[in-house]
């Protein structure tokens, strides 16, 4: 790849089922107040922030040109700022294209989302279904992930109690990692006596409806040095998209995560991915996405799951020590999340969750019914030596 | 700027744009759009790195409807990003193509704006965009007829009035030599008093005549690295330069107070780094977002960086016909057709056509070395791109 691009700060508003107390705008503003005061920016042409990019959604925010309302916070009057509508990891692979290209040095990454303003998560990915054929039928991404579920449970066999400890564990870590998250323990019975969503989806099966927003400042390589001390550089960046209609998927193959993953690699060059990282952090929306992205990126052997998990294997390979998605975050803002937990590690600044000399990361995000869309992120330290 | 490779522009496709587009459903319409992009690069799907995908969700009420256009716009297995900034959003697709590749990310690009405003209420959509508790009782879509009262202040209702209905008649002239055009209704000069009486207002002295289609198209282009794209196309339209400018939501209880347009602002920047001190003479043609001909008219002053009556001369002279000295929307512009999320990509796609000589009945009779589009959304957001015929010097 041409220049290094670092990430330089990390920051996050609490993650809450309900933000009651800021409209987006006011989360925005948050996180942009922590990223200035940690990096000493301004939005300035010549040494400051250049561009920025945002994350949101329309529908989820209700308002046509989400981003529209908050050009203030994004420190765009009389500036440059583009919005990714799509999931947040994208918006790192966009600052890092934006950079590399010779354009700017300086970019915000900021995305913000309420998943509380609507009555419900489905009815806006409801609309995501095309309007003829699949929309009829009543499909979400809930109703979509409740197939591949069926599907994934029964060819590996994994129990209902090891996706009950899947959810337990990862609220577990959520409290011993430092980015603010709101979200309860639970015993493994409240797990498994949670009300059915999607069979076999149960509601403590599914990441919590969440609200919040979360920012980055990514740069160039001798702007990033002049920062921040430790910048941690996005090495390889790929994504890949797979067919929208599910009968046209093997829901259960993690086609596009691979693809996806192949190209990250390719760009960071790593030739074994399973081996290749010190911290993991996947978006797991259901607790039974957490192995089956394990199996996209090659941590377990094929059809060994259920041993897998009983082994710790999650533990081992320091899979989502944050909490994940199933901690809690805007299904818009997941895979960015992932990104700024895995900063963290890499930064040292993970608390009593840090893995002791963790160099390299893989951030994941996922999009789209049942995994359609896929985006991975290889995240470095300097002195990773690979 | 010290860019890392340039960017070419290999292949333009436009589906037809018409007010209904009822026989294809949103992928299909896009697909028509691919298929003639490609077919204009002589490639085929199996080339694309990545797919870039763009319009404004709210108008058709789909989420990330990339994942279901997939199947019109070939993104399966590819690399893909998806990225709106309302208006502009065509424009700032092909900022993002040209960021993709000249980071040596990816050498192909297929970028997408599409929009099929029939399947949604756009002025219902648009007065969304303002905020609920302070703006959106004020807020009336993208009818407004403030810059009408403007030009009628400025330089006497006579002449204004004219001036908008000249610029109105000379961009359907231009329609009427493009078959893609949403409305061409074969207007003559003739008929510019009775347009001015009759035609149903809207707002003030904004007339549905001066205003903008609602239309249903797609847009689709083909951006190539620099060694890729002299391997494909005999003459590539280079990407020059392109800056972006946003502003602030500016409904103001406090009065208009005078501001700096985004317009004259974007124009200053790229022209001082790239060298433009004239642009009438350094600019062959211009495609520029007019959402109305009174904003036609302002506009051209603020790009232009025109002075006094400079702007309203351009007009009664017919310069900016298609065989004028500064022919400005050979394509017919946004007034002849407008699907909002490919309109801003629209504009691009048409300089690069007249740079590549590919614009058909509508290519401007003389040579064409240097082409500017702007692009125009939000709350005067301005994308402006410059396009050339030479491969641009590496700064």
């Amino acid at each position: 790849m041409s220049r290094r691009v670092g990430i330089c700060a990390v920051a996050q508003t609490p993650f809450k089922r309900d933000f009651w107390e800021e409209r987006f705008q006011g989360m925005a503003l948050i996180v942009l107040e922590s990223l200035l005061e940690q990096t000493g920016l301004k939005f300035d042409e010549a040494n400051g922030i250049q561009a920025s990019i945002s994350v949101s959604d329309d529908i989820f925010d209700a308002r046509t040109i989400s981003d529209n309302a908050m050009t203030d916070v994004l420190g765009a009057h009389f500036g440059c700022e583009e919005k990714v509508a799509q999931e947040g990891a994208q918006a790192l692979y966009y600052a890092l294209a934006m950079i590399q290209s010779g354009h700017v040095d300086t970019v915000l990454v900021l995305g913000h989302c309420k998943e509380s303003q609507g009555q419900s998560r489905n009815m806006v990915t409801h609309t995501a279904f095309d309007p003829f054929y699949t929309r009829p039928v009543g499909l979400d991404f809930q109703a979509a992930a409740g197939l591949q579920a069926q599907a994934y449970l029964q060819k590996s066999g994994i129990r209902e109690d090891q996706l009950a400890r899947i959810v337990v564990r990862a609220r577990n870590n959520a409290k011993r990692f430092p980015l603010p998250l709101e979200i309860e323990p639970v015993d493994p019975s409240d797990v498994q006596n949670s009300p059915m969503l999607a069979d076999p989806i149960r509601s403590l099966h599914a990441y919590p409806v969440t609200d919040g927003a979360i920012g980055m400042i990514v740069a160039a390589e001798e702007r990033a040095r002049a920062i921040c001390p430790n910048p941690v550089w996005i090495t390889g960046v790929g994504n890949c998209m797979d067919s929208f209609f599910l009968g046209d998927r093997d829901i259960t193959s993690n086609f596009a995560l691979e693809k996806a993953l192949e190209r990250a690699c390719r760009r960071a060059g790593i030739d074994r991915p399973q081996d290749a990282f010190d911290v993991i952090e996947l978006s797991d929306q259901y607790a039974y996405q957490l192995p089956l992205w394990c199996e996209g990126i090659g941590l377990c052997p094929e059809n060994r799951m259920r041993d897998w998990l009983d082994a710790d294997g999650l533990d081992k390979h320091h899979v989502n020590l944050s909490g994940g998605t199933l901690a809690g975050s805007p299904l818009i803002l997941g895979g960015l999340s992932r990104a700024a937990s895995v900063v963290l590690q890499l930064m040292g600044k993970a608390g009593d969750a840090q893995v002791d000399g963790a160099r390299r990361g893989l951030a994941h995000g996922v999009m789209g019914p049942a995994g359609q869309f896929h985006t991975t992120l290889v995240l470095e330290r300097d002195g990773s030596g690979r | 700027m010290r860019k890392n490779r340039n960017v070419g522009i290999v292949g333009v496709g436009q589906s037809v744009f018409s007010s209904h587009r009822e026989e294809v459903n949103q992928p299909e319409m896009i697909h028509e759009a691919v298929v003639e992009a490609l077919q204009m690069a002589g490639i085929t799907m199996a080339d694309v790195d990545c797919v870039v995908h763009g319009n404004m969700e709210l108008f058709e009420m789909v989420h990330q409807p990339d994942l279901w256009h997939t199947i019109g716009t070939g993104a399966w297995g590819k690399e893909t990003l998806r990225i709106t900034t309302g208006g502009t959003t065509g424009a700032t697709l092909v900022a993002a193509a040209d960021h993709l590749v000249a980071s040596g990310l990816h050498d192909i690009v297929l970028a997408i704006g599409f929009e099929k405003l029939q399947e949604g209420h756009t002025t219902g959509g648009i007065t969304n965009m303002a905020d609920p508790l302070w703006g959106r009782q004020l807020q009336t879509g993208a009818l407004t007829g403030m810059t009408a009262a403007a030009i009628i202040d400025e330089f006497g209702a006579e002449r204004a009035r004219k001036a908008a209905m000249t610029y109105r008649i000379l961009m359907d002239k231009h329609a009427m030599k493009n078959e893609k055009a949403h409305r061409r209704l074969g207007l003559e000069f003739d008929q510019a008093d009775e347009l001015a009486v009759n035609s149903p207002a809207l707002v003030g002295e904004l007339r549905m005549i001066h205003m903008c289609s609602q239309s249903d198209g797609a847009c689709a282009m083909i951006f190539a690295s620099e060694e890729t794209a002299k391997q494909l196309c005999p003459q590539p339209a280079w990407i020059r330069d392109h800056i972006t400018v946003h502003r602030e939501e500016m409904f103001c209880i406090f009065g208009n107070a005078p501001v700096l347009s985004t317009h004259r602002y974007a124009a200053q920047k790229l022209f001082a780094r790239n060298g433009i001190t004239d642009p009438l003479s350094q600019i062959d043609v211009f495609e520029m977002y007019d959402p109305s001909s009174w904003w036609g008219i302002d506009w051209l002053r603020e790009f232009l960086m025109l002075e006094g009556d400079a702007h309203i001369r351009m007009v009664e002279n017919h310069d900016i016909a298609i065989e004028g000295k500064f022919p400005v929307n050979p394509s017919g512009g946004v007034i002849a057709s407008n699907p909002i999320g490919a309109t801003a990509m629209v504009r691009v796609a048409e300089a690069a056509l007249q740079i590549m000589g590919k614009a058909g009945q509508h290519q401007v009779p003389k040579p064409v070395n240097q082409a500017m589009a702007s692009g125009f959304g939000g709350t005067m957001w301005t994308v402006l791109f410059l396009l050339t015929r030479d491969i641009p010097a590496m700064g």
